[in-house]
């Protein structure tokens, strides 16, 4: 994969109707850095393991946005890395609180799938990962 | 906060995303109609940062956080401004959509912030 990208002149992926994923996923950032912001300073000690995860999507959701704009095969990966990440998270995080309700006493943004997100965290690395592929 | 205004705030910013998106979808660069309507939904952000400020001063206190509230305020006034720029630096068809993306995600973090301060903690 990444020899591929290296043979490939270094290019943006923010083009096309890649800058509404861009889009998406800062607003997503900020509003997941928003609401982690909210809950470390008001209430961590509530549900530390729910706030902390917050706290990690967030920071991954920051780091996917800018792996998306910048160009070149080490930003590349970087996407595929957090992307992944974050499917992985949306799935395990939403699996675990249908069935163990009592670890996410409070709502992660991954909780119930991301419902409380409009489903956005589930669908957006899929469609981050349609167009990695697209612009390899 | 207002209710019935923040039921208008709501409805313009869903309108205005909708519109941009369609429109963006249709191939039309960001215009006077797409970045006016976005303008609008600013404007209407800016009306509600200064309600919210004189609102508990006389007698409107929210129920819920205070802080959460101020925090979906400033993300969601911050938003438009940042499609807006977004639009003038990258005149395409894709700009529009973000305007409308933007917009939308306006009127839930409005939807949100009204629930903050009228039904959280009540």
């Amino acid at each position: 994969m990444a020899n591929d990208t290296l043979a490939q002149p270094v290019r943006s992926r923010a083009r096309g109707i890649g800058r509404v994923l861009i889009i998406v996923y800062a607003i997503l950032a900020l509003a997941a850095t928003g609401r982690s912001v909210y809950e470390i300073i008001a209430k961590f000690d509530q549900a530390p393991f729910a706030y902390t995860l917050s706290a990690v999507a967030a920071v991954v959701y920051i780091v996917a946005t800018i792996a998306l704009i910048a160009p070149g095969a080490a930003w590349y990966r970087v996407a595929w890395i957090t992307i992944t990440f974050e499917l992985v998270g949306v799935l395990t995080v939403g699996t675990l609180s249908l069935f163990l309700p009592e670890l996410f006493a409070k709502a992660s943004v991954w909780s119930w799938y991301g419902m409380g997100y409009l489903f956005i965290p589930l669908v957006l690395p899929v469609l981050g990962m349609l167009w990695l592929r697209r612009t390899r | 906060m207002i209710e019935w205004f923040t039921v208008i705030q709501v409805v313009v910013a869903l309108a205005a995303g909708m519109l941009a998106i369609v429109l963006g979808l249709a191939g039309r660069k960001p215009n006077d109609l797409t970045m006016g309507a976005t303008a609008l939904v600013e404007l209407l952000l800016i009306i509600q940062l200064v309600v919210a400020i004189v609102s508990p001063a006389v007698g409107n206190e929210p129920s819920g956080s205070l802080l959460e509230f101020y925090i979906y305020l400033i993300s969601a006034v911050l938003l438009p401004i940042a499609g807006g720029f977004w639009a003038l630096i990258e005149r395409s068809r894709w700009s529009t959509v973000i305007l409308g993306a933007v917009c939308l995600a306006v009127a839930v973090m409005v939807y949100r912030m009204n629930a903050i301060w009228f039904v959280q903690g009540s």
